[in-house]
């Protein structure tokens, strides 16, 4: 069986709990083991690279040195602000002489830099994808907008996505679960990203751009990779509603999501009964694919 | 006894600020053998050479040291100074205090000490220089150039014209390159094929030049003045002697979907085609990739309906050997294609194009007979949005140099456009507006002030497509750093300049050097700028550095200049400094042979009178011979040694340093 490193972040243990229990559900029928790395801590998200550049190493590269501890040498970031801290810590370590020798003695640790941090689409390419292609039973009747965000594909020295301005990875799975996806003109925009608590009136005015033409074009539903986007295209509707001419129900699934739909998976245990949008009648058209014999 | 001068330049500032030139020829007075010591402000100059010379004919002087620049920049000038005074040239060393000493070191004593260390050096190894005398090598006075767009046709022609032989090779089956698929040209606007065309039939008519299409150069070998070159002649499968010319064979032909190179894949060609109706040659190939008799062993249509039998399809590569005596590179450049701009969605929209398609739309020869029309579904666009530095200047994008020629082509492009619709509506994307040219920065003032073109300066982040319009998102700097958004039909990208997929290889066969982007390299960006560090190997055009027309043609016209002027001798003169073997010592291992990167070791039988052989030993090719001093480091037997740098030589420069305490009485 496979193993592979598991750090939750804040996020997939609180707001995007489906995010958390959906992973684990397609993981688990892919028989890929995973393990959360203990003790973890705070990524140090926005907060420590904005006041202080040596705790926002720290922070990161002790979760990392945690997995080297556990003997892991991949570790799964399903949070794609978490996945850039992990990501820029393990760069940083690389590249910066100084933190070579003082990190390891702020975090009581070795650091040896043997662990890679893995988005959840790196993971699902990597690990996933090869064992599940005969497992998927549900067909889904709908047409998926991929949306990446800007922590996928940016900065450039941390991301592994191909074509970053206009990537094709997420297409590229949801293709293999036999879904459709649109190609469309706002896959890597900002939705607002940490403004979400201090300036929702501009996360409702950039979100909405991004709904609006992924309505435009026909979406039946939009995917997502990072916990930040969702809670943002998902929660502040009402807002995003109000910079439209026309009011959207259009639901917003974590790509561990569909997958899992495709999977036969129930509905409630990939939490999509926990989005502030109904997916109901994203459910509704997912059905049985018939075995002629 | 060695009557050695010693002659300390200042350079100026450039070694006096930092080193004590006084001090330097002082303390070099004081060293064995130096009879004369002074130091001067210029030594380059006319009153520093005559004081050489004087010293050489008033002091007997056997040797001269000149602490000045490095040899690369002045050792033939100092050199030529004591021929003219008399003595042998090869008498004379540079001591390097500009690079190795006061460039790289702060003002202080220990840097005059450095200074005065390395004249000591010199004067060392200057007692133990022989007098040598340079080599003679025939000329072949036949010149090869590689490429025929206009770069190789303005070198072949001048070269031609004064009098020597000329061949050229080309790749494709036509010359012109690509100035031949271009519309109009700036800053004057006059039609490219116009003024291009009559040049081209020049070069296939000129009785000094002989012209080989759809050729590629397989190997080089040899060296200045004595190239051997074979050519590879691609097997066309038309008998270009026998054939007129008349289309018959292309009409027939029933493979027509293939797309166009020479309209950029914006039309269509066939199987057996000539690029464009003014070619030279005028004559058609059968791309056998494409063709139905060579894929699958069927159809033979051109065969059967060729009245003069020219279709031959038997024909196989033949490989022409020829022997020149110097060689232009003029292979041009290549544009950024494809994939390269996802966020431009160049290659996912049909209207989204590059500079070279936007020509082809542009020139009455194009596949629209020079009404623009987009792509996608033929309409007239209306409004076009023009971004210069699409790939340059990005290092994001691995290209951070400035491709030249876009600022220029792109207010072209906005502005024949404007002069084909007048109510169209032009807008350029630019970082900056690079317009260094005679009438360059007028034609793109004429562009904005007269034609109305709406120049934005910023980049463009994405280009997506709403209901058939392509929606340019980008920003405006100069208005308070908005965002715009411009709606438009087409969209043309003034892709970045780059060297061609196979220059690389070009380079390893020219024996060339090439920068990290694969343009070839000059031998001084300033001073030689049309030769290569390799002799006998000059560069036109493009192939060096993205290039316009007119810089093209005044370097091709520099290439001739350096041919002519090499051709005009009977004999070329070598540097001597090249290896020599001691026969007696030699052991015939052969060693040397098998390391000499030149192939100018051979081997050489000794025998005595009556015939019998008494021993094989090793013959250093003079002509071949680049002095780089390998087989003297693997020659076991210690038989090797070089002209100028032996062994005994650098010994005494390395005991020099070994026993300067003993000399500076420290």
């Amino acid at each position: 069986m496979n193993k592979v490193g598991y750090f939750p972040g804040c996020s997939l243990s609180g707001t995007a709990k489906e995010y958390h229990l959906s992973l684990l559900e397609i993981a688990k029928i892919a028989g890929v083991d995973i393990i959360e790395l203990e003790d973890w801590n705070c990524c140090g998200a926005t907060a420590a690279h904005s006041l202080a550049s040596t705790l926002a190493v720290a922070l990161p590269a002790r979760n990392l040195a945690i997995a080297e501890k556990m003997q892991l040498t991949d570790v799964l970031v399903p949070c794609a602000a978490c996945y850039s801290r992990l990501a820029q810590a393990k760069y940083e370590m690389k590249i910066n002489e100084k933190y070579k020798t003082l990190i390891p003695q702020l975090i009581e640790m070795d650091y040896n830099g043997t662990v890679t941090p893995l988005t959840v689409l790196d993971f699902i390419q990597k690990y996933l994808i090869d064992n599940l292609s005969d497992k998927f039973v549900n067909k889904i009747n709908a047409k998926f907008a991929c949306y990446y965000g800007c922590l996928l594909t940016r900065p450039e020295h941390l991301s592994t996505i191909e074509r970053r301005e206009d990537p094709q990875i997420m297409e590229e799975i949801i293709a293999k679960a036999q879904a459709k996806s649109i190609d469309w003109a706002y896959k890597v925009e900002c939705c607002g990203a940490g403004l979400s608590m201090t300036r929702t009136d501009i996360v409702g005015k950039l979100s909405a751009r991004i709904l609006n033409d992924a309505q435009m074009r026909g979406a039946d539903a939009v995917v997502v990779a990072c916990p930040m986007c969702h809670s943002n295209l998902d929660m502040r509707r009402p807002e995003i509603n109000q910079n439209l001419e026309f009011k959207t129900d259009i639901p917003i699934l974590y790509i561990t999501q569909v997958l899992g739909l495709a999977l036969g998976i129930n509905p409630k245990n990939l939490g999509l009964d926990k989005h502030f949008v109904s997916t109901q009648r994203l459910i509704s058209k997912v059905e049985k694919i018939t075995v002629e014999v | 006894m060695a009557r050695i001068g010693v002659f300390v330049c200042h350079c100026g500032e450039n070694i006096a600020s930092t080193v004590d030139c006084e001090k330097v020829a002082k303390i070099a007075s004081s060293f064995p053998g130096v009879v004369y010591s002074v130091d001067y402000k210029y030594m380059c100059s006319d009153p520093g050479q005559n004081l050489i010379k004087e010293a050489i004919r008033e002091h007997k002087l056997t040797g001269v040291v000149v602490a000045a620049c490095s040899p690369r920049m002045h050792e033939p000038t100092f050199r030529k100074v004591s021929a003219e005074a008399g003595l042998n040239p090869y008498l004379t060393e540079m001591a390097n205090l500009r690079e190795h000493c006061s460039w790289v070191h702060f003002r202080d004593d220990t840097t005059t000490e450095k200074a005065a260390e390395l004249v000591r050096v010199l004067v060392e190894k200057v007692k133990h220089n022989e007098a040598l005398y340079p080599i003679k090598v025939p000329v072949t006075k036949t010149a090869l150039v590689i490429g025929g767009g206009i770069g190789g046709i303005q070198a072949a022609l001048d070269i031609a014209n004064s009098g020597h032989k000329v061949i050229m090779v080309e790749k494709n089956p036509s010359i012109g390159g690509k100035m031949a698929q271009l519309s109009e040209t700036f800053p004057t606007l006059d039609c490219s094929q116009c003024i291009l065309t009559p040049r081209m039939v020049e070069v296939a008519q000129h009785t000094n030049i002989t012209l080989y299409t759809y050729s590629e150069v397989e190997s080089v070998d040899g060296f200045i003045g004595n190239f051997k070159v074979t050519i590879r002649q691609k097997a066309k499968s038309v008998d270009h002697k026998a054939c007129t010319g008349c289309g018959l064979c292309i009409e027939k032909c029933p493979i027509k979907k293939i797309p166009d190179e020479f309209n950029a894949g914006l039309g269509t060609r066939a199987a057996i085609y000539v690029p464009f109706p003014q070619a030279v040659p005028n004559k058609p190939v059968i791309d056998r990739e494409h063709c139905t008799y060579f894929l699958k062993g069927k159809c033979g249509l051109c065969k059967k309906v060729c009245p003069a039998d020219a279709i031959h399809y038997e024909q196989q590569d033949e490989l022409i050997k020829v022997d020149v005596g110097a060689i232009v590179v003029a292979t041009g450049y290549d544009i950024k294609h494809s994939d390269f701009f996802p966020e431009y969605g160049y290659g996912k929209y049909p209207d989204v194009i590059d500079g070279l398609q936007f020509e082809r739309l542009a020139s009455a020869s194009g596949p629209t007979l020079g009404v623009i029309k987009r792509p996608s579904d033929g309409k007239e666009p209306e409004s076009i949005v023009f971004i210069a530095c699409a790939g340059s200047r990005d290092p994001a994008k691995g290209i951070p140099y400035c491709s030249k020629i876009c600022c220029m082509y792109t207010a072209k492009h906005a502005m024949l456009f404007k002069h084909k619709n007048h109510h169209g509506k032009a807008t350029v994307f630019y970082m900056d507006i690079r317009a260094g040219g005679k009438m360059y920065d007028e034609f793109v003032r004429r562009a904005i002030e007269e034609d109305d073109v709406n120049y934005v300066r910023g980049r463009v982040s994405k280009i997506y497509e709403r209901n058939g319009k392509l929606i340019v998102c980008g920003v405006d700097t100069l208005l308070n750093s908005r965002p715009v958004e411009i709606e438009a039909d087409m969209v043309v990208l003034a892709t970045a300049a780059i060297a061609n997929s196979d220059a690389e290889e070009l380079a390893q066969k020219l024996h060339i050097s090439y920068d990290p982007y694969h343009f070839f390299s000059e031998a001084h960006p300033k001073l030689r700028p049309v030769e290569t560090n390799t002799a006998g190997i000059m560069l036109a055009g493009a192939c060096q550095a993205p290039k316009d027309i007119p810089d093209t043609v005044s370097q091709a016209s520099g290439t001739a200049a350096k041919v002519v002027a090499l051709f005009s001798q009977n004999e070329l003169t070598r540097e001597p400094l090249i290896a020599y073997v001691n026969n007696n010592t030699c052991v015939g291992c052969f060693l040397c042979q098998s390391v000499c990167p030149y192939f100018a070791i051979e081997k050489e039988e000794i025998r005595r009178r009556d015939g019998s052989l008494v021993k094989v030993v090793a013959k250093i090719n003079p002509g071949l011979c680049q002095g780089c001093g390998t087989c003297v480091a693997l020659c076991r037997s210690k038989s090797i040694d070089i002209h100028g740098y032996t062994n005994r030589q650098i010994y005494a420069e390395v005991s020099a340093l070994y026993n300067r305490r003993e000399y500076a009485g420290v």
